[in-house]
């Protein structure tokens, strides 16, 4: 095991990363232009981003391809104008991840936004505060534990992600080889070694990951609480 | 002065009401549902009615749908039911919340308040480590704070216990006659109506039934 490659780690971690980032920022803001909004068209909105949670992988993965492939909507229009190729490569890990973790942090994010108390959100606008700062200074810091569930979530997504990155990125070492690839390959190839290996840097990061989450979301939803500060 | 002649058509019954209020207290009590806080609300605008208009000293808050002000712009004070403290700031950042201005003079106004209601010991304190009468006096300080041209306190009493309650009632008095500005207080408490009311409209499915 001395010639172990550690490239699929730090691959890992930067397709999940970014795609973390991206869905953050994505699904906060769908989710807060959502809330508590009923309008025509909603439900199959929402039908829609939840759709990659129950779709196979590999039908996400197609989809992806048909997308941003050479001749694909998006990739034909990216490949003319800005000479760029996500089909076999990292990036392309990082749009799988995105699909497949996105309903995981819209689903929290609106769960949170949804059970804040509104009159605290009219409290500040009677007190003349802008819908801008209103959400800055009430509803993001309410929701947080939900948004960092969701991010926490969303990351561990990302790093498990293999079926649509499959599709989209190919297994290509050194290029598009995450963790989950390199345990198939590794296992295909008979080295049962170097899968064991993944494997359990894999088990280990998703554990410490949910561990944590636990561990700070229960400590944190005592915070605003009388019950705990009076004990 | 404000004016106020809206109609809205609520799941129940249609509320219409019509009325003025001056620099007084003017309670509107009735049982619940009879739409006192829809009231409230469509002259914080956090809520619109269907039709009327609402005015305040020559301001036009509502003037038929297309015509409304945003609540940010109507320097509306509101004490709202269970006070609205924001529970992840302190008592010192939450009154501070909406001050326009932070020159000294405004400072210094927002200190007397502070020490009118006693609350200066609490300003490093959260929400959830202080008690239902200190609640109620920081939402108030709060809400003055914003040099509001108008209060509106939805059931401010409500929550508190028997004494806490006595001596709140004499407290808005005490504030009204400093402050100088139309309060408006909903309550189903018929004995709290007499005693904080210069005048009280009674309500009922939306419809004033009588005047005191």
């Amino acid at each position: 095991m001395t010639d172990i490659d550690f490239s699929p780690l730090l691959l890992s971690l930067k397709v999940a990363a970014i795609s973390t980032v991206v869905v953050f920022i994505t699904g906060v803001f769908f989710a807060r232009l959502f809330a508590r909004k009923h309008f025509f068209g909603k439900t199959v909105i929402e039908s829609a981003f939840m759709l990659p949670l129950v779709l196979p992988p590999t039908v996400v993965g197609f989809a992806l391809l048909i997308l941003f492939g050479k001749h694909g909507w998006i990739g034909k229009w990216l490949l003319e104008w800005f000479d760029v190729q996500i089909v076999f490569t990292w990036i392309g890990a990082v749009i799988a991840s995105i699909v497949v973790s996105f309903p995981l942090m819209y689903q929290s994010a609106a769960a949170a936004f949804d059970s804040l108390d509104n009159r605290l959100e009219n409290a500040a606008r009677t007190l003349g505060a802008s819908e801008w700062r209103v959400f800055w200074t009430v509803a993001f810091p309410l929701a947080w534990p939900g948004l960092l569930a969701g991010l926490v979530l969303s990351f561990a997504r990302g790093l498990g992600e293999f079926g649509a990155t499959l599709m989209l990125a190919g297994y290509i070492p050194g290029k598009t080889d995450t963790i989950p690839m390199a345990i198939y390959f590794a296992v295909e190839a008979g080295q049962m070694e170097k899968a064991t290996l993944w494997v359990v840097v894999i088990v280990a990061l998703g554990f410490s990951t949910i561990t944590w989450l636990n561990w700070w979301s229960r400590r944190n939803m005592r915070r605003f609480t009388d019950q705990n500060r009076n004990r | 002065m404000l004016e106020v002649s809206i109609e809205k058509r609520l799941s129940h019954y249609d509320l219409k009401v019509d009325f003025t209020v001056d620099d007084e207290i003017l309670v509107l009590f009735g049982p619940s549902g009879s739409g006192k806080t829809t009231i409230l609300n469509t002259i914080a605008g956090l809520m619109q009615p269907d039709e009327g208009s609402i005015k305040l000293g020559g301001k036009s808050f509502f003037q038929g749908k297309k015509e409304s002000l945003a609540v940010q712009a109507r320097n509306v004070g509101v004490l709202f039911q269970d006070y609205a403290l924001f529970p992840h700031m302190t008592i010192g950042q939450n009154i501070r919340y909406g001050m326009k201005r932070k020159d000294e003079e405004h400072t210094f106004v927002v200190d007397q308040l502070m020490q009118v209601l006693g609350i200066q010991h609490l300003l490093a304190k959260y929400p959830h480590q202080i008690s239902g009468g200190e609640k109620q006096r920081a939402a108030l300080a709060r809400a003055l704070a914003t040099e509001p041209s108008i209060l509106l306190l939805d059931e401010p009493l409500s929550a508190l216990d028997k004494q806490t309650r006595i001596e709140c009632q004499d407290e808005l008095i005490r504030l009204h006659d400093m402050w100088k500005i139309p309060f408006i207080i909903v309550t189903h408490d018929l004995e709290e109506a007499e005693k904080l009311g210069d005048r009280i409209l009674f309500l009922d499915r939306g419809n004033i039934i009588d005047e005191k």
